[in-house]
C-alpha cells in the first residue's frame, strides 16, 4: 500500500485568486493543515460497469429525443496516468459541458442561447486496463459569465476523476487547441504556470477521428503518483 | 545540468463551476438522464451499523450558505474497514456498503445531507488508532481546488482525545471545527457539521 506524492503547489491553483472574483469569499484564510496519508486518504470508492449505462459515454445519443444534437461531432479520448507514468485503470470519469451554443441544461443557466432538445450535456465512463478512456460528444460553445463586465469562458469540458484513493480526487476543465479565449480567462489564469495551462489544452488528433463523420481531440490526465517505500515508515501497523 | 527526473506533471485543478450538478447530480440540474445515479443515501436495509444522518451548511466568508456547493463523503464501514483493496486491515468488508456518497447542497436551504452508518475505528499511521471519522471533499464555483476535511463525532470524546490527527491541530478552538455535534430528531441520530470558509469558526482544511 502506498502513499501519494504531495499536491504540486507550483502547478495547482491557489484558493484565493481575486481576479476570479467568486474565489474571494470561497477560499479558506487559514493555512491548510498538512497531514501524512493514512488509510482514509489512500483508499477511495471503487466503481464498476454496473454503475454505468450503455450510452453514458455517448453524449450525441444519451439524451437524443428523435434527433441528433446540433454542433461539431467530436471524440475526446486519452489516458489517466499518475506522475510515475503508470496507468490508472478502472477509475470513474465524469464529464459535463454546455451545448454548441454555450448553453447549459441547468435550471440556473439563463444565457439567451437556446437549449438543444437533443443534448443533455453529461456523461461518464471507466478507464480501461491501460487507463484509456473515450467518449463522443459535440464541441461546446463559449459562453459569457459575470466576472468582469465582458468575460467569456473559452469552450471547455468539465472533468471529474476519482483515481484509486480519495486524495487523488480531481476536478478540472479541458480546453480546445487554438481557442483565443483561453488566455483571456480569469479561471484559466488561476493557474500561474503557463506549462500547466498548456497541459489543459487538448490538441486536434486527426488520427483518432472517424473519416467523414467525427473529429477527435486527445486529453491525457495526470493524477498524483504513489510513493514506493524505500525505507519503512509504517502507514499502518500495531 | 544534473540528470533529469522523468516524472509526469500533475494535471492542474479547475473549479467545478456553478453547473457541477449537470455532470455529478443531473437530477438537481433539472433533468433525468442516467439509469443509475449517485446520491446521498449510502445505506441499504442490509448495511451493518448504526443509522445516522450527517448534515450541515457550507458557509462562505460572509456566513451565507453556498447553495450551489457539492460535498462528497468517504468513510469506513461499521467494523472500521474501507471498501477498497488498499485497506489491508484484517476486518470484514460489508458487501452492502460502498462507503461513499455525494450530496449537492439544497438550492433553498443550503443543507447537504448524508444517510449513512457510523464508521468504526480505523488504524492510523504507526499503530495509532484513529477516532471514528468521515472524510469530506467540497467543490463549488469559486473553489479552484477541492477542499478536504474530516468530521469526527461529538459522542466519541475518549477516542477523539487520542486521535493523532485532531492532536495535530494546535488551537483548541480550531480542533472543535472538526467535531460534528450529535442530536436526536424523530428518533434518528443526526450529526450537524457546518463547513465554514472564513472567520472565527473557519473549518480546518487539510493538505493531504
Ligand atoms: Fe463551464
Amino acid at each position: 500500500m502506498s502513499e501519494f506524492y504531495q499536491w504540486d503547489r507550483a502547478i495547482q491553483p491557489k484558493a484565493f485568486t481575486p481576479d476570479y472574483k467568486t474565489s474571494v469569499l470561497r477560499s479558506p484564510k487559514a493555512a491548510l493543515l498538512s497531514l501524512e496519508n493514512s488509510l482514509s486518504e489512500v483508499t477511495g470508492p471503487v466503481f464498476n460497469h454496473h454503475d454505468i449505462g450503455p450510452l453514458d459515454h455517448d453524449l450525441i445519443r444519451n439524451y437524443a429525443h428523435g434527433g441528433d444534437p446540433i454542433g461539431e461531432r467530436i471524440i475526446v479520448h486519452g489516458r489517466i496516468l499518475d506522475e510515475n507514468g503508470r496507468p490508472v485503470p478502472h477509475t470513474l470519469i465524469e464529464f459535463w459541458q454546455a451545448n454548441a451554443g454555450g448553453r447549459y441544461r441547468h435550471k440556473k443557466d439563463t444565457y439567451l442561447a437556446p437549449i438543444d432538445p437533443n443534448f443533455g450535456g453529461c456523461g461518464r465512463c471507466l478507464s480501461d486496463d491501460n487507463g484509456a478512456y473515450f467518449f463522443r460528444t459535440i464541441k461546446p460553445g463559449p459562453y459569457p459569465w459575470r466576472n468582469y463586465v465582458n468575460s467569456w469562458r473559452p469552450a471547455h469540458i468539465h472533468f471529474s476523476i476519482f483515481g484509486s484513493g480519495f486524495s487523488q480526487r480531481l476536478i478540472t476543465q479541458m480546453y480546445f487547441e487554438g481557442d483565443p479565449l483561453i488566455k483571456l480567462c480569469p479561471i484559466v489564469q488561476t493557474i500561474t504556470d503557463p506549462a500547466a495551462v498548456e497541459r489543459l489544452i487538448a490538441p486536434l488528433d486527426l488520427n483518432a477521428s472517424v473519416p467523414l463523420d467525427t473529429l477527435a481531440y486527445r486529453f491525457d490526465i495526470v493524477l498524483r503518483g504513489t510513493r514506493s517505500t524505500l525505507f519503512e515508515n509504517r502507514l499502518e501497523g500495531n | 545540468m544534473p540528470q533529469e527526473l522523468n516524472y509526469l506533471k500533475q494535471t492542474a485543478s479547475q473549479t467545478a463551476g456553478p453547473y457541477v450538478h449537470i455532470g455529478l447530480a443531473p437530477g438537481r440540474a433539472g433533468f433525468d438522464i442516467f439509469d443509475h445515479n449517485f446520491g446521498h443515501i449510502m445505506v441499504t436495509p442490509q448495511t451493518v451499523g448504526e443509522r445516522i444522518i450527517i448534515e450541515g451548511l457550507v458557509l462562505d466568508g460572509t456566513g451565507t450558505p453556498m447553495r450551489d456547493a457539492l460535498v462528497e463523503l468517504w468513510q469506513a464501514n461499521a467494523a472500521g474497514k474501507y471498501n477498497n483493496p488498499a485497506d489491508t486491515q484484517n476486518k470484514p468488508i460489508d458487501p452492502h456498503f460502498r462507503g461513499w456518497g455525494r450530496s449537492p447542497c439544497d438550492f433553498e436551504t443550503g443543507f447537504y445531507r448524508f444517510e449513512t452508518i457510523k464508521p468504526g475505528q480505523v488504524m492510523g499511521r504507526n499503530g495509532k488508532p484513529m477516532a471514528p471519522h468521515v472524510s469530506l471533499w467540497i467543490v463549488a464555483r469559486g473553489i479552484n481546488i477541492g477542499l478536504q476535511t474530516r468530521a469526527y463525532f461529538s459522542d466519541e470524546e475518549a477516542a477523539n482525545a487520542a486521535d493523532p490527527i485532531l492532536n495535530l491541530v494546535e488551537q483548541d478552538k480550531r480542533r472543535k471545527t472538526l467535531i460534528a455535534s450529535r442530536s436526536e430528531r424523530d428518533g434518528q441520530a443526526v450529526y450537524r457539521f457546518d463547513i465554514v470558509f472564513q472567520g472565527e469558526n473557519e473549518t480546518v482544511f487539510f493538505d493531504v
